[in-house]
């Protein structure tokens, strides 16, 4: 035996061992997600949504915030089509996800595409981003996949445990009232600098002002409102800096 | 709402945030995504949960209550600290919950 052997090279990745460890990644962000299903089933049940359909907006939409939005609005009886172009408005933000992963899986066929778009939520971009920031990517795909699926089906489950809960809960807890405050509790960490809570201020302050238009369309215009004012500021700000650096 | 309409919201719901997700991944290519609207996406999430919450916590009657007998106002700007200090959803939801039902006793 010599002293100075290699060390050991990590055996190659399998489909089998990359689907694992996506999977195994995914486990400290449920710690994050679980209580959100939970919250969710019982806050659709508050919201008057029979089980079944509240269920089916996991299994399908499969996208956290934008369920939160639709059982709002759909508590405030918000004409369905406004609503589904509500759901599109706040998941637009995962085509910036797209545009990141559509680099690494080009290569894949439409039978590997369709679910791994499926599966692409907040928490699966995290892990699946930084599995491509890696070596070795040829399988990557089935970390993906395993971690994508790991997060879907906690998603279900504590939605259905959420579900469970609710229809236990009595009506005169006021439970309604915790929908905003999960709103809350997502929007707050968002404001990171001036444009987002200019964004934040304007929109809110529009949604009030606006609130007698019909369809509920004031939401709209002060969600667009909000978004631009909040770019506004932000191009103000990029063009003032680079004057200042152009002029020293 | 009725269940067909509730059906619709799901499958229409669906049905656009795959498309959003599969828009870079299948439908065009990655490089198309202009920087100004990569810059505005990051602004739609605050400026949609702002615009639902508000309304809920100023005028929960469908006018606007800007009165001290709003509890719901009162316990939303609680929780807004709390959640601003600690980052806590459950915290944010149990503090809210507890200042609407004490505010419900006076």
């Amino acid at each position: 035996m010599t002293a100075a052997s290699p060390p050991a090279a990590p055996p190659p990745a399998t489909p089998r061992s990359e689907f694992l460890a996506g999977a195994r990644d995914q486990l400290p962000l449920l710690l994050g997600v679980v209580p959100f299903g939970l919250i969710f089933g019982a806050l659709a049940v508050a919201a008057g949504i029979p089980a079944l359909e509240a269920q089916g907006l996991s299994v399908f939409v499969f996208a956290g915030s934008s369920q939160f939005v639709a059982i709002g609005l759909v508590a405030a009886e918000t004409p369905a089509l406004l609503i589904v172009a509500t759901i599109l408005v706040v998941n637009l933000r995962h085509m910036l996800y797209s545009a990141a992963l559509g680099p690494h899986v080009q290569a894949l066929s439409l039978r590997w595409k369709i679910p791994l778009a499926w599966l692409l939520t907040d928490e699966a971009f995290a892990m699946a981003s930084l599995r491509y920031q890696k070596e070795d990517r040829r399988t990557a795909h089935w970390y993906f996949l395993g971690t994508g699926l790991t997060l879907w089906a906690s998603w279900q489950l504590s939605t259905l445990a959420g579900i469970v809960l609710g229809a236990r809960i009595p009506e005169n807890w006021s439970l309604d009232f915790a929908l905003p405050l999960t709103f809350l509790a997502i929007l707050v960490p968002q404001l990171k600098d001036r444009p987002s809570v200019l964004s934040a201020l304007v929109a809110g302050g529009l949604s009030v002002a606006l609130i007698a238009m019909p369809l509920k369309l004031g939401l709209m215009a002060a969600i667009l409102g909000g978004v631009a004012t909040g770019a506004g500021l932000e191009t103000l700000t990029r063009r003032r800096a680079a004057e200042r650096e152009s002029r020293q | 709402m009725t269940r067909p309409e509730l059906w619709l919201v799901i499958l229409g719901g669906a049905l656009a945030t795959f498309a959003v997700r599969l828009s870079f991944i299948a439908l065009i290519p990655p490089d198309r995504l202009p920087d100004s609207v990569r810059r505005g996406l990051r602004l739609v999430p605050p400026a949609v949960l702002s615009a639902i919450i508000l309304p809920g916590l100023l005028s929960p009657a469908g006018h606007l209550a800007m009165s001290l007998d709003n509890d719901r106002l009162w316990a939303g700007l609680l929780a807004t600290l709390v959640a601003w200090r600690t980052r806590s959803t459950w915290l944010t939801i149990a503090v809210g919950m507890l200042a609407l039902w004490g505010l419900g006793l006076f």
